[in-house]
């Protein structure tokens, strides 16, 4: 067994409307299956679950806003859960401590507001036992200990149920609340260095014993990005959600038993539309660009490329082709952009705890503009590898997905550098700001007409620049030259391309 | 194919680009590909559209015409015939 | 007691020894001491054995007729009084160098040690330095039974006012000697047993570092291995074995067991995040739990796993050769703790990177 919960799908993520689920109760799922929608500040997003198994329950009915880490459903693998350290079993174990100190709240207090009794029958180990919630309150009544304790503990009052007389919160109440927030394992080292990364450690997947998280997994955390804090702030695992019930109105058709849905009511807003989807993603990108240029000391090469020989070979190539086949100059030079990378690995790879990571393999991460502002970068895995006209295909398969907010969470993440194109926009350089904690960043200009020295002669020639811009921390400038050197030979050759 | 015809296959293949794209606001010269927005993956996605819908070939070298409602809705009319 | 390490002389006496280039750990220690008795005429060497026999494990072979019974002395079976002898000798002006056959039998020299040789200098106000080397053999895997095969340089480790030192390669083992010797305080030199018949190329001009300062053996980014003594080359064979299954293993070899020198041992942990401390005496009590102490005191925030110890088993040592074998650290056992620590070489932040989903530890 299980648990799916909100991922975060992009840099400063806390939050997400589940938009809606692809799968029902009892479907059979394999890991990388899209199951849910999840709509972020930026996009909506197709989400993948990570285990093979069946559906066994929806915790959470579309168009409720919950923190990232939430549960969502529950897929049964027909595994019980074991102390090994599997992947799965990070949240195993959480669901398993929630429980028991759940079944403990539940027994001590009284049949909840709407007077459910509480199960007769021994309730399962993974079930999802409600705490129930006193209906919302004005002003909570609570003492100074009480609230210099909750103050302590980072927890919300709001969210507490108080036991006391009047529905006061009392000592035990708050205790008692910090009991149901799960204790993440984490290394000492781990956490320093979640720090420094600025990961949510709460969010982070662990490997090591009992699901401790790792040095490892918080660097896989950065690298793939979805985690990542604005720096500082304190971590979102002080002040979890408090599981609440939701009203009995809200249970959805998909689930076939209305199961009390751990979701936060005074964070179920109405998703972002419009302007307000505008201004969470803008806040989004100053918060990671403002990082980059924080941390990253920047340096910026840049050369001109003669691109006759390619465009000609283009048009060639594009003319004996149906239209759907057809090649944009993005192709080659992303692909030129890929291979360069693989033979200049300095360049293609992640910044993380004072010292260079290579990529493992080089994943372009592509920036596509969406209209109406913002951008997304989603990631060519493999770029290296693709021929052009499979490249040329999952460039257009993911700018339309981009802009029509259908892409995956796999295909956000995972960038080990990342190409800016301008190509468009009729500006002839661009120089870019790293994406953290990749180390550098490709930009194109638009292609144009330049004069230029042919074989001793002036000739004019189809031109674009290209530049660079890394990370001075992970390499030098010899090393960017030769990176811009190799993409101006490669693209000499686009049939070797 | 009359020209109200192929001017209809035009405008079908930019909605499907751009679902809200607003016809009164342009004009049979204006250059689209700056009005809408559209980059180059756009106009690509966009000659596929409307190759497929005209049941005709579109190659390179027909882009300069492909650049306004007008040039457009000619060039495809004169091509699916 | 005496029955015992006569019987025990035959075998050790019938070593071959190396050639011109090769040497022994024997004949390393031996060089030593011909050296520093050659450079001072107030250093002698006395023991039980160690003239006429050549000594226990024939470290003094062929001294007693190089210099002479004066400087070469045999004593009477009791610990007590010869090392008390030694205390006197090293407060008069001497610098001598004595014997002890096992570490166990050192017990009955612990009142001199411990309340004689440590205190002196602090009781006399500085007055009386007690310049004296107490070398001892220590450490099993040599059936020699409960009785001669214990690790107790720990408990010495324990003692304020006296140095402690476990040569581990040949080198040190000819070098230890001379700087010990310049000590102004005593200082114990334990010689693991199974070390003597190591042999290797002793490179006459390896800088020696000094004795304050632990060694890493092996570089490594993965994990640090933390050993001194007898356990070094066990610890070398599984860095070997752990490299082979793709962990880089980093060996620190103590040297020096009181001070023990932290800044070493807490810049490798500070590269590598986990450590694992290799120790043949038992686990509780032990320079083990003396290091691995330290390591959470001062390298807490490094840490990306909990410290791992590998000890003997809390028993007296075995006569049983497979039963001795079992109670003794091993590479394999080491390997095991190593790999524990290391964990999964990938993370479950990856996902589909691992290598195997359903099972995720490495083994």
């Amino acid at each position: 067994m299980a648990e799916f919960t909100m991922p975060s799908l992009g840099a400063d993520m806390d939050e997400g409307l589940l938009q809606e689920w692809l799968v029902a109760v009892g479907d059979q799922v394999h890991k990388g299956d899209a199951i849910a929608v999840v709509e972020t500040d930026k996009a909506a997003i197709e989400v993948e679950c990570f285990e093979d198994g069946t559906v066994g329950r929806l915790l959470v009915e579309p168009g409720t806003r919950v923190p990232v880490g939430t549960s969502l459903a529950v897929i049964e693998t027909g595994v019980a859960p074991a102390p090994a350290p599997a992947p799965a079993s990070a949240p195993v174990a959480v669901a398993e401590t929630e429980t028991e100190t759940g079944t403990k709240a539940e027994v001590s207090s009284a049949p909840d507001a709407d007077g459910r009794q509480p199960p007769a029958e021994p309730a399962p180990a993974h079930r999802p036992l409600p705490v129930g919630t006193a209906p919302p309150r004005e002003a909570v009544a609570v003492g100074p200990l009480v609230r210099h304790l909750a103050e302590q503990k980072h927890l919300d009052l709001a969210g507490i149920r108080g036991t006391g007389r009047g529905g006061r919160v009392t000592r035990r109440d708050v205790e008692r609340a910090t009991a149901t927030h799960p204790r993440v394992r984490v290394t000492p080292y781990a956490r320093r260095l979640a720090g420094e990364l600025h990961v949510d450690l709460a969010q982070v997947r662990g490997s090591g014993e009992l699901g401790a998280v790792r040095a490892v997994d918080v660097r896989a955390a950065a690298r793939t990005g979805p985690t990542v804090l604005p720096a500082p702030g304190p971590p979102t695992a002080a002040a979890p959600p408090s599981p609440t019930r939701a009203p009995a109105a809200a249970a959805h058709a998909a689930v076939p038993k209305p199961e009390p849905f751990r979701t936060r009511p005074a964070t179920a807003s109405p998703a972002p539309v419009g302007e307000d989807r505008t201004a969470a993603m803008r806040k989004a990108i100053a918060a990671l660009m403002a990082r980059s240029k924080r941390e990253i000391p920047h340096y910026y090469l840049s050369t001109t490329v003669d691109l006759d020989t390619a465009l000609t070979w283009l048009h060639t190539h594009n003319n004996a082709c149906p239209v759907a086949e057809r090649l944009l100059p993005a192709a080659p030079l992303l692909k030129a952009a890929a291979l360069a990378a693989r033979q200049v690995p300095e360049l293609n790879g992640f910044w993380t705890d004072g010292h260079f990571e290579p990529g493992d393999g080089v994943h372009l991460g592509v920036a596509v503009s969406l209209r109406g502002g913002g951008l997304l970068t989603p990631v060519l895995h493999g770029a290296d590898t693709l021929g052009l006209p499979a490249l040329m295909a999952a460039l257009k398969d993911l700018a339309v997905r981009a802009r029509t907010g259908r892409l995956r969470g796999s295909e956000l993440t995972g960038a080990t550098l990342t190409v800016t194109s301008l190509v468009e926009q009729g500006v002839e350089t661009v120089f870019g700001v790293i994406h953290p904690p990749q180390v550098a960043l490709v930009g194109f200009g638009a292609v144009t007409d330049r004069p230029c020295a042919v074989n001793g002669l002036l000739g004019v020639r189809p031109m674009v620049t290209a530049t660079l811009a890394a990370d001075h921390r992970a390499s030098d400038g010899a090393v960017g030259a030769r990176y811009l050197t190799t993409l101006n030979r490669l693209l000499q050759h686009p049939e070797e391309l | 194919m009359t020209y109200e015809q192929a001017l209809d296959l035009v405008k079908t293949s930019l909605t499907r680009i751009v679902p809200d794209a607003d016809f009164t606001a342009l004009g049979p010269t204006d250059k689209f590909r700056d009005r809408l927005e559209l980059d180059s993956l756009d106009f690509l996605q966009f000659v596929e559209t409307l190759a497929e819908l005209g049941g005709c070939r579109l190659d390179e070298d027909d882009y300069p015409r492909l650049v306004t409602l007008d040039g457009s809705t000619r060039l495809v009319a004169e091509r699916a015939a | 007691m005496t029955a015992e390490g006569s019987a025990k002389h035959e075998t050790e006496h019938s070593t071959e020894y190396g050639t011109e280039h090769k040497t022994t750990y024997r004949e390393a220690l031996r060089e030593a001491l011909r050296d520093a008795l050659r450079a001072d005429d107030r250093v002698f060497l006395m023991g039980e054995d160690v003239g006429r026999y050549g000594g226990c494990f024939g470290v003094s072979l062929g001294l007693l007729e190089e210099f002479g019974p004066e400087r070469i002395r045999d004593t009477p079976l009791s610990e007590s009084a010869f090392v008390g002898a030694g205390i006197g000798a090293a407060l008069a002006g001497m610098r001598p160098i004595v014997e002890i056959m096992t570490v166990n039998f050192s017990l009955l020299a612990l009142d001199q040690i411990l309340n004689n040789a440590a205190t002196l200098l602090h009781m006399s106000g500085g007055q009386l330095p007690v310049p004296l080397v107490i070398r001892m053999t220590t450490g099993a895997g040599r059936q020699l039974a409960a009785q001669h095969s214990h690790s107790l340089e720990g408990w010495y480790a324990h003692i304020p006012g006296i140095r402690v030192l476990a040569p581990a390669t040949i080198e040190d083992a000819r070098h230890m000697l001379a700087a010990a010797l310049a000590d102004p305080d005593p200082v114990l030199i334990f010689e693991h047993g199974a070390l003597y018949n190591a042999s290797g190329e002793l490179h006459p001009d390896a800088r020696i570092p000094d004795l304050d300062r632990a060694v890493v053996r092996r570089a490594g980014t993965d994990i640090t291995l933390i050993t001194y003594g007898g356990s070094l080359p066990k610890t070398l064979a599984a860095a070997e074995e752990l490299a082979v299954a793709g962990v880089s293993a980093e060996v620190v070899d103590l040297r020096t067991l009181r001070p023990l020198d932290d800044t070493t041992v807490m810049e490798s942990v500070a590269r590598t995040h986990r450590a694992v401390v290799v120790d043949e005496a038992w686990r509780s009590g032990s320079l083990a739990a003396e290091v691995s102490a330290r390591i959470t005191e001062q390298a807490f925030y490094d840490l990306d796993a909990p410290v791992e110890r590998v000890c003997s088993a809390e028993v007296p040592i075995p006569y049983a050769r497979q039963l001795e074998e079992a109670a003794l650290p091993g590479t394999a056992g080491i390997v095991a703790a190593a790999r524990r620590v290391a964990g999964p070489t990938w993370s479950a932040a990856d996902g589909g990177r691992s290598p195997s989903d359903g099972d995720g530890r490495v083994s």
